[in-house]
């Protein structure tokens, strides 16, 4: 098992290198070049070639590229256009703040979808099924910055219980575990949950029909298993299926959702980009998306890992 | 001596919004401790869900059962839940016909034995998987330590099933029931399990129900053999008596309708027509639409069921 995650953890670095092929396209793709972007249109040539030789821009492009991914590597990220900051620094601090919210919403979600839809799965009546489906189908559904700003307007403006935007208390610095900090996380976390809420509940409703449908848990019953003892198995039959789509909903919130963050002031990975792209900030932006395209992949490194760990049919080849 | 099951006038009707079928319409057999009753029937005729109602498998909402079915003088139909689930794995033990599909996949061989034992003896997880080892052995499957650890998808077909007789044996059962064992495996394998079952069944004293629509099967393992069709047993006879002697059409025709050696270029006999649609209870012989030897008689009322020799009975009109 050890083995494999490590073979799948090599299998990651031409991933990896093509990402970071990606994003130093980015630089170049965008219109314009980085120089101009830093200087006054009126700067003379000499000092733009100047420039443009300091920070390399005069060699050839595989050159560039080689350069850059060696000081990457090292964790340097360059400085922030915008700020002055170092990017990693930036980054960092933005990530920890949408790591948070990405945990609670994924908490939140998960175990809600997995309780709805296997009531729902296992429902006798059609009303709770119906009810079930409805949540889901509400939840891929509705947009959700418009529910955040609905959520504002009702939690926040009218019954002035929740604040409405921020990480924390004002001129407070970073995010603590305390009551002021944790009722800042209430509407985000409920706002960026109702999308994977819905998409997995159908997924765990679905799966586990078609696994009470099936031979093997009727032999269950048929050999005297408990409710429960029935429901270990079914669940455990259920978890690859799910775990997947679970995956892929985790690394979403984990990339942070710009709405939002942007709806709630939220300084996270969606909010320093969304700024970044204003500001044309290409330093941030190539930063954090290397950073979010590596927690991508990790993750479902982990997926994939789990569900052979679970489901022995996967080979493990 | 008594009766090891008693089923008596069993009807099940399986009733949903849009339909309703009447699967099993006035079953009565008895089994004797030690003894193999074969159900021949094509499908539909309502053999498993004869089987299955012994242990009380269908789904409660959308069934209902009438009659009785009496396993060692207790009332299965009338069993609260607790009771029931002591029955099921316990006294009574349940193969089915497709191994592949009734072993849960990614649980092991051994994991699915021993959970069986722990809920029915109360043994410690050591003495289970111990037990667990012993069984795989009395099935005769070679390197049995190891196959405990393997998951369903890493055995054959043949392996498979014998791990599932090893399963139903676990707790010794006193009644086991066969739904078509051997109808999933390949011919010689489908042998071996069966001299297996037979086996089994002399050493344990089981009493064993085995359904099948394969009459060289049922002939093979049974000591009697009922005849099912559209949810009644037609005819019931000691295996040698069926073979001969078969008396309802219904019966001769499939006894016929079976191919062995020397009738290369004949011309196979077959039933025309299909089975009853069972959305209304029968009111009338069923297989009369059928029957070359149909009278106005067997359309009017259902054929009682005469006694023809000494355990030899059949519901035909002809024949009383």
């Amino acid at each position: 098992m050890l083995l494999y995650a490590l073979r799948r953890l090599v299998y990651l670095i031409p991933v990896a290198l093509g990402v970071s092929l990606l994003v130093f396209a980015l630089v170049h793709l965008a219109p314009g070049d980085p120089i101009s972007a830093i200087v006054p249109p009126d700067a003379p040539k000499e000092v733009v070639d100047k420039l443009k030789e300091y920070y390399g821009f005069d060699k050839p492009l595989p050159v560039q590229y080689l350069r850059w991914l060696g000081v990457t590597l090292t964790g340097d990220f360059g400085t922030s256009i915008g700020t002055g900051r170092p990017v990693a620094t930036e980054v960092a601090t933005a990530f920890g703040n949408t790591i948070i919210l990405a945990i609670a919403a994924t908490l939140l979600a998960f175990s809600l979808a997995v309780i709805l839809g296997t009531a729902a799965a296992y429902a006798k009546s059609r009303i709770v099924d119906r009810l079930v489906t409805f949540i889901s189908l509400v939840g891929v559904s509705v947009p959700h910055f418009w529910l955040a700003i609905v959520l504002v307007i009702i939690f926040s403006v009218e019954l002035g219980a929740l604040p409405p935007m921020g990480i924390g208390p004002e001129n407070a610095t970073g995010w603590r575990l305390d009551g002021p900090h944790l009722a800042h996380m209430v509407l985000p976390t409920i706002a960026l949950s109702v999308i994977p809420l819905g998409v997995v509940t159908r997924t765990v409703r679905s799966t586990i029909k078609e696994i009470l449908g099936m031979e093997f848990v009727t032999a269950l019953r048929a050999k005297g298993m408990s409710d429960g003892r029935i429901l270990l198995h079914v669940l455990k039959n259920a978890a690859p299926t799910c775990l997947a789509v679970m995956g892929l909903q985790a690394g979403n919130l984990i990339g942070g959702s710009i709405l939002i963050e942007t709806v709630f002031a939220w300084p996270g990975t969606g909010f320093l980009l969304n700024s970044a792209i204003f500001r044309r900030d290409l330093p941030i932006l190539q930063g954090t998306t290397l950073v979010l395209a590596f927690f991508f992949m990790m993750l479902n490194l982990a997926v994939d890992v789990i569900q052979t760990m679970v489901d022995p049919r996967i080979k493990r080849g | 001596m008594s009766n090891l099951l008693e089923v008596r006038d069993l009807c099940v009707t399986f009733v949903t919004p849009d339909r309703t079928v009447h699967a099993v319409n006035g079953m009565s057999f008895d089994l004797r401790r030690g003894e193999t009753l074969g159900i021949l029937g094509e499908s539909g005729s309502g053999k498993s869900v004869t089987l299955r109602s012994i242990l009380r498998l269908h789904p409660e909402r959308r069934t209902r059962w009438s009659g009785s079915i009496r396993l060692e003088g207790d009332e299965v139909l009338e069993m609260g839940p607790r009771a029931l689930s002591d029955l099921r794995g316990g006294r009574v033990a349940m193969i089915f016909q497709e191994p592949a599909t009734a072993f849960d996949p990614v649980f092991t061989i051994g994991q699915q034995i021993a959970e069986t034992i722990r809920r029915h003896t109360g043994k410690s997880d050591t003495d289970a998987w111990r037990r667990a080892r012993e069984l795989l052995e009395l099935v005769r499957i070679p390197s049995p330590a190891q196959r405990l650890k393997a998951y369903p998808h890493e055995m054959s077909g043949g392996m498979r099933q014998r791990a599932m007789i090893a399963l139903a044996l676990s707790c010794n059962p006193s009644l086991l029931l066969a739904d078509e064992p051997t109808t999933a495996l390949d011919a010689t394998v489908q042998i071996q399990v069966l001299l297996l079952v037979r086996e089994l069944q002399r050493e344990f004293d089981l009493g064993v129900i085995f359904v099948t629509h394969d009459i060289g099967v049922a002939v093979e393992v049974s000591d009697r053999i009922g005849v099912m069709y559209a949810g009644k047993i037609i005819e019931m006879a000691p295996v040698a008596e069926m073979v001969d002697a078969p008396q309802h059409p219904y019966s001769r025709g499939l006894l016929a309708s079976t191919v062995h050696g020397g009738m290369r270029g004949q011309r196979l006999e077959a039933i025309p027509g299909a089975p009853p649609d069972l959305a209304t209870a029968p009111t009338a012989c069923s297989f009369a639409p059928r029957c070359r030897f149909a009278e106005a008689r067997c359309t009017a009322a259902p054929p009682p069921l005469a006694a023809v020799a000494e355990g030899h009975q059949v519901r035909c009109v002809l024949a009383a």
